[in-house]
């Protein structure tokens, strides 16, 4: 079966092998013969970057995912209401910027949030909200504050056709009984669907989190982890040790870094699966059918 | 009712308003790639150009090579596009109609791996890739970028192969057919609302794809695909504005596109995976 030699190959291999390489302080040429033990491991418990950009990442995640549950979730209700037309046209708008290259979304953002004359001051000048142009990218605050806004915009339809998915997935029976009993939209938004949406909703949280943890494109075209690192994620800093074009490559130490990384999301992701498991108890527990498109549309 | 009437309009209104702000990006950049570039530095907020200047996307195309990068990607994606369908068919259809021993810890493993973030593996498979002596050409990227399990379509596969009725192998069975004929005549036509969702889902995934490409080409500037060459093409041509504006908009038309004519593939594959 290729799909099997090429799972091995490419996947079990590689997890494998990512361990292998942490033990060792290797460049990736030559032989794999300096075995060092855990000193990558201490190494990168020691260093205060590897800790900033981990931090990074967590805000990232943190103010994404707070940003993005409620409104998606809001939206989501209002185009799965009956009497609301337009769907398809609305859900296409905010989907948009999901399939667009994100490095490039990234460049294109650069020059609207980026220098003086930018399009994003202009305007904000042109509607009184600004005196003066600010420098979006170029301090750490606002840098990070543009970068979690357009992570979530790209996002947003994402998380939306979740939200709808969920919603139509809910039994029609239920809806019938509520309003047999006289039960107003309100009353029925609160005792019947957000209970029901429950396990939907530690699945897209799940994805939500595993997407936010790994965000490298925008990172690296947006601000390439300025100013000053105030921005740089764990992908950008296990990328910028492994393949960085100056100075010397340390394959050994990047993958430490990676598994430290990877550990982490594993483990929130492991409690996240529990939860969801144990809040569908009862119905079928295939929370493990998670989409994979929470990885690669960052 | 008339309540109903006048919270649709508000409902409208707002959601207008933002879709506007949603979409505007995508609206500047095209605008300003029509732009000279001293038009783009003095536009403000003004949109449109005075005069529409399709030379800035010759200027890309020849000049900023994007004429490579483009084709780059056409091959990458539409090569990936190809591998991945026809493994993801395959592998659904032996997990879903064919059983056999280790199939459920099968399903579990490749589900598991799933969870595992993509930086985590790329080290290791840029090493393997090395190894085969493919680092710096398409054919290594095209593996690398059909590499990784795919879990979402071969679920997609699988269940769909499952629900389809047993009847159908024993009719091809005695019309003579083997294991392999059953699977190409039969099954894989029938299974055509699947390879769409998975081609259209893996088209988006691979033509957007950045950090694969990167690190695959990074000392082989003709090689790079559409989503790389923007990111030298910034480095390289810095005050080049409408230039830049016109090669992302190269790059991000096509996707756009074909989104627009096949989302409801796309729609169905996500909302799947959901659903579970």
């Amino acid at each position: 079966m290729p799909q099997l030699i090429f799972y091995i190959v490419f996947t079990i291999y590689p997890i494998i092998m990512s361990y292998v390489y942490a033990f060792f302080e290797w460049s990736g040429i030559g032989p794999l013969n300096n075995f060092v033990r855990f000193e990558n491991f201490s190494r990168l418990i020691a260093d205060d970057k590897f800790w900033n950009a981990f931090g990074n990442s967590l805000i990232y995640m943190v103010a994404k995912t707070a940003l993005l549950m409620p409104t998606t979730l809001l939206l989501a209700l209002i185009l799965n209401q009956a009497f609301f037309k337009g769907k398809v046209f609305y859900r296409t708008v905010y989907f948009l910027p999901v399939v667009t290259t994100t490095s490039i979304v990234g460049i294109i953002m650069k020059f609207i949030f980026g220098n003086e004359n930018a399009l994003v001051n202009e305007a904000l000048i042109a509607v009184g909200l600004l005196d003066q142009p600010i420098p979006w990218l170029g301090q750490a605050g606002t840098a990070m504050a543009v970068l979690i806004l357009i992570g979530s915009w790209k996002f947003f339809g994402m998380m939306m056709v979740y939200w709808l998915a969920g919603l139509q997935s809910l039994p029609g029976d239920v809806y019938e009984a509520a309003r047999v009993d006289g039960a107003n939209y309100w009353q029925t938004l609160r005792y019947i669907t957000l209970p029901l949406l429950l396990p939907v909703t530690v699945v897209i949280l799940l994805l939500n989190i595993v997407n936010s943890m790994n965000v490298f494109d925008l990172v690296k075209t947006l601000t390439e982890g300025g100013p000053f690192f105030a921005t740089e994620t764990v992908d950008l800093y296990i990328y910028n040790h492994a393949f960085s074009t100056s100075g010397f490559p340390q394959i050994g130490y990047a993958s430490a870094a990676g598994i430290v990384f990877g550990l982490t999301v594993f483990l929130m992701t492991l409690v996240l699966g529990l939860l969801g498991k144990w809040t569908r108890d009862g119905k079928k527990a295939q929370h493990g059918q998670v989409a994979k498109g929470g990885f690669t549309f960052q | 009712m008339k309540r109903i009437i006048i919270l649709n309009g508000l409902l409208h209104a707002l959601l207008l308003a933002i879709g506007i702000i949603w979409v505007y990006p995508f609206v500047w950049m095209i605008f300003s790639s029509l732009k000279t570039n001293t038009e783009y530095i003095n536009a403000g907020i003004k949109l449109l150009p005075e005069v529409p200047r399709w030379e800035n996307y010759v200027r890309a195309w020849n000049l900023g090579n994007f004429s490579t990068y483009f084709s780059n990607s056409v091959i990458i994606t539409s090569t990936t596009v190809a591998i991945v369908v026809v493994m993801c068919a395959l592998t659904g259809y032996a997990l879903g109609r064919v059983s056999f021993p280790g199939r459920k810890v099968f399903v579990a493993a490749i589900t598991a791996t799933m969870f595992i973030p993509k930086g985590y593996t790329i080290i290791p498979i840029y090493q393997i890739i090395k190894s085969l002596g493919l680092l710096n050409t398409l054919a290594g990227v095209i593996l690398a970028e059909s590499s990784g399990a795919h879990v979402l379509f071969i679920l997609l596969f699988m269940s769909y192969y499952y629900n389809l009725p047993k009847e159908l192998e024993e009719a091809a069975e005695i019309d003579g057919c083997g294991f392999f004929r059953t699977f190409w005549q039969v099954m894989l036509p029938l299974s055509k609302p699947i390879i769409a969702t998975t081609a259209i889902m893996q088209f988006i995934w691979t033509w957007n794809s950045f950090f694969v490409p990167l690190i695959f080409t990074l000392n082989k500037p003709e090689l790079r695909t559409l989503a790389v060459g923007m990111y030298s093409f910034v480095g390289e041509h810095t005050i080049d504005w409408s230039g830049m504006a016109a090669g992302a908009s190269i790059s991000l038309v096509p996707v756009i596109l074909v989104f627009i004519v096949f989302q409801r593939y796309f729609i169905e594959g996500i909302s799947g995976s959901v659903k579970g």
